[in-house]
């Protein structure tokens, strides 16, 4: 039996206008909140032909946890810890568990989550959907390399447990399937042992892209997590200036004594709302521009061992919520791609073409990719990846978003679905060449395709 | 599904052969509309309306589908949507009549009502059920600037247009927060087959003019647009205009 409240107090559904996180194209959906698993069974034995999809904390930007005229199900309902082995570091949880429940939990005893995306208000469910990567992908991987297994409920009601060895092209269907395989129950997930709840940080700024892209290369294999925030507007000798910031976990001895004391002390962090009713200009390119020029020239040009913690390090965002309100009602949109390496050029067209058009990308991102894993739609794959977001309301979006597409379509590049809202369905196969074996392992599982989402329904999944 | 950017995918065009909405649909199609349905009464100029769409990349099915006869506007509609969603409807059939004649022929000046005020309300309803049902999109209904206000030179076809018009109006209130869109679009003189022969007159437009402002309007979701846009002005003046001074405005 579960602790739960009792089963026959079923949740009952709501029509809800929903959206993601870039809060573009809503559509309005019946969405239930079961709280066990015997609920999550019932809601899927009551879908309506436009079908069921998994939404977790709805942080994807564009449209996977969405379902017009379907069913949702939210998932944050299901947020048990089930089982804990403190000695292998592996936790056994419920999917809607959030990452940053796992962090404020287990950091104490010793423990990271193995990747955390930039930020940890995200479920596991939606983790293992969209196979996440963090600072670390060229290190350790995506989030799906450390599941060792996943309780899976099918289309026709039946529970699953399935691993990468029982049941490999069920699971590596389910990494980064974006809900479209079932509903992810439960997970266990290998954590990642850690001394200190600090990490130890280098910083370095550099005057181009070039000079970032030689230094990334370069310091990849010395730590473990690295990003570059890059300066999109930045022009001409500047062009691409990055700030490049790479760490790892503190050791105890790396610690001043003071704080050796209590390692592995964890606290959130003051949050801080946005109202809703901030104008939908706010920023423009002016204001991005000074925001870039600040945050760059505020980095330090090189600076070691500077010691930050989990949350000024791998969230800065999550201490204001509900940041996506600064842009208004219009919403934005992300854009995140990834070329392979020897593909530099491709990359270097592509920050010349968005500094040319003036596009205000308020937070892009550079980072490097290790080897991708066996997800059939897992994004990351060995390469230099960029993450744009811009306010839809940018003049010539459409235009410059389509330049993009053509730079990183003959790249051999491809678009990450969790923040895919726009792409071109045509694309879709020739960036992601298992997406046939996805289908494939789908139709065995889900032949009259149970589990729909608008994104689906928008590229043909 | 319409994209981030509000762009739509698919589109559902009642009254296959308009001018207008042909010209809208290849607005469209040149955009991201990759699934086309014209449903239309069944002609070679049918035909060749898809074949073009098709010529510009999109896959095109044709459906058989007759104003004048409601009792099987649901059951055309919802097989279209059962085939796959439909983010735009746009209702664009219509008969301008001939008001001298059917004036004199009451049946007549009747088929006009009964293909664009009672065709439009079963086909506009069959519609928006289906949109409601799949929790997303839009509804386009093509009015007419004659329906705000009848000239005596213009009444019939007119009074059709303002039923519609109020119709329409009505049903995108009572689905306001659904997610189904509708928008009115009231065009002044387009030159299309349907105004062939007849004079000019001033603020006289084209088809591609009422195609942008449909593809504009919804994105934005506007309610209502107007083609030119002068017309919301022009005729909230001819609105107040005093009946006995309007009788006799030669227009
Ligand atoms: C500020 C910010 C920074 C981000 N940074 C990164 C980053 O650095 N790296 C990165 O990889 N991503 C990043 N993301 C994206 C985010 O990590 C993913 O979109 C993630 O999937 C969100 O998880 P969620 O719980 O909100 O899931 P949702 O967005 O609700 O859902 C995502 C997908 O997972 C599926 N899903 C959710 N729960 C289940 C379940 N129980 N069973 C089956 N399927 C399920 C959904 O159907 C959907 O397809 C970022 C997002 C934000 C807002
Ligand atoms: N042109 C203008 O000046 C103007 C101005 C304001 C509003 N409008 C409106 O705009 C809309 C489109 O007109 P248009 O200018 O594009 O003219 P059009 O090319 O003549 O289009 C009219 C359409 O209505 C269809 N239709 C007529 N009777 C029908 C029926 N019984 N069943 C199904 N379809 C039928 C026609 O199809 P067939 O091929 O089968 O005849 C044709 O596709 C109409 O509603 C019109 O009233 C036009």
């Amino acid at each position: 039996m579960s602790d739960g409240p009792s089963a026959d107090v079923r949740p009952t559904a709501r029509r809800v206008r929903l959206n993601g996180w870039g809060r573009t194209a809503p559509t309005f959906a019946d969405v239930v909140r079961p709280t066990t698993r015997e609920q999550v069974a019932t809601a899927l034995g009551q879908r309506t032909s436009r079908g069921v999809i998994a939404r977790g904390l709805g942080r994807s930007y564009g449209d996977p946890a969405q379902n017009g005229g379907g069913t949702v199900l939210d998932m944050t309902g299901l947020d048990r810890i089930l089982a804990v082995d403190l000695e292998r570091g592996l936790v056994t949880c419920e999917a809607g568990v959030s990452l940053d429940r796992l962090i404020e939990l287990f950091v104490p005893f010793g423990f990271f989550v193995p990747v955390t995306p930039g930020t940890r208000q995200v479920t596991v469910g939606g983790a293992i959907g969209a196979d996440v990567h963090g600072k670390n992908h060229h290190a350790d991987g995506s989030f799906c390399n450390h599941v060792s297994s996943i309780d899976l409920l099918l289309a026709d009601g039946t529970e699953r447990t399935v691993t990468p060895e029982s049941d490999p092209e069920l699971f590596w269907a389910t990494a980064g399937g974006m809900g479209l395989t079932g509903l992810v129950l439960s997970a266990t997930i290998r954590m990642t042992p850690i001394e200190t709840s600090l990490a130890s940080v280098d910083t370095d700024r550099t005057r181009n892209l070039d000079e970032a892209m030689a230094l990334m290369a370069e310091t990849d294999e010395k730590y473990t997590y690295t990003v570059a925030w890059l300066d999109c507007l930045a022009k001409g000798a500047n062009l691409g200036r990055c700030v490049l910031t790479c760490g790892e976990f503190a050791a105890l001895d790396d610690l001043p004594a003071k704080k050796r004391r209590d390692p592995l002390r964890f606290r959130t962090g003051s949050l801080l709302t946005v109202p809703d009713l901030v104008p939908g200009r706010l920023p423009n390119k002016l204001t991005m521009g000074l925001f870039n020029e600040l945050w760059y020239r505020k980095a330090p040009k090189h600076k070691v061992g500077q010691l930050q913690s989990i949350t000024a390090f791998f969230h800065p965002l999550d201490l204001v919520q509900e940041w996506n309100r600064v842009y208004g009602r219009t919403g934005f949109l992300q854009y995140q791609f990834v070329v392979p390496f020897g593909r530099e050029d491709g990359l270097v067209k592509a920050v010349e073409t968005i500094s040319r058009h003036g596009a205000p990308s308020s937070l892009t991102v550079l980072k490097r990719f290790g080897p991708g894993n066996a997800g059939f739609l897992s994004f990351p794959k060995p390469g230099w990846t960029l993450t744009l977001d811009f306010p839809t309301n940018t003049p010539g979006l459409a235009r410059l978003l389509r330049e993009l597409d053509e730079i990183v379509l003959t790249n051999e590049g491809r678009f990450y679905l969790a923040k895919d809202s726009r792409m071109d369905p045509a694309d879709l196969a020739r960036m992601y060449p298992r997406l046939e074996r996805f289908r494939e392992v789908r139709a065995k599982v889900d032949p009259d395709g149970v589990f729909v989402s608008d994104q689906a329904r928008r590229l043909g999944l | 599904m319409k994209d981030a950017l509000g762009a739509p995918q698919s589109l559902l065009v009642l009254g296959g052969t308009s001018e207008i909405a042909l010209t809208t649909a290849r607005a469209m199609v040149a955009e991201r509309v990759r699934r086309v349905v014209l449903a239309g009464r069944p002609s070679a100029g049918l035909e060749a309306a898809a074949d073009d769409l098709r010529g510009r990349g999109a896959t095109v099915e044709v459906v058989a589908f007759d104003a004048a006869e409601p009792d099987d506007h649901e059951k055309t509609i919802d097989e279209v949507f059962a085939a796959g969603d439909i983010d735009v409807v746009l209702l664009a059939f219509g008969v301008l009549g001939d008001q001298d004649a059917d004036a004199k022929a009451p049946a007549a000046a009747a088929r006009v009502a009964q293909v664009n005020y009672v065709g439009g309300v079963s086909a506009g309803l069959a519609a928006a059920n289906a949109l409601s049902r799949q929790g997303h999109g839009a509804l386009a209904v093509i009015s007419s600037v004659a329906g705000e206000r009848a000239r005596k030179s213009n009444f019939i076809y007119g009074s059709t247009k303002a039923g519609l018009d109020a119709f329409a109006q009505g049903l995108g209130d009572k689905l306001h927060g659904t997610g189904v869109h509708v928008m009115v679009v009231r065009p002044g003189f387009v030159r299309t087959k349907m105004t062939e022969g007849l004079p000019d007159v001033p603020l006289a437009t084209t088809p591609e003019a009422v195609a942008e402002a449909i593809v504009k309007g919804l994105r934005r979701k506007s309610s209502v647009v107007w083609v030119p846009g002068q017309f919301r002005f022009v005729m909230s003046a001819l609105r107040h205009v005093p009946r006995p001074i309007f009788r006799k405005l030669n227009i």
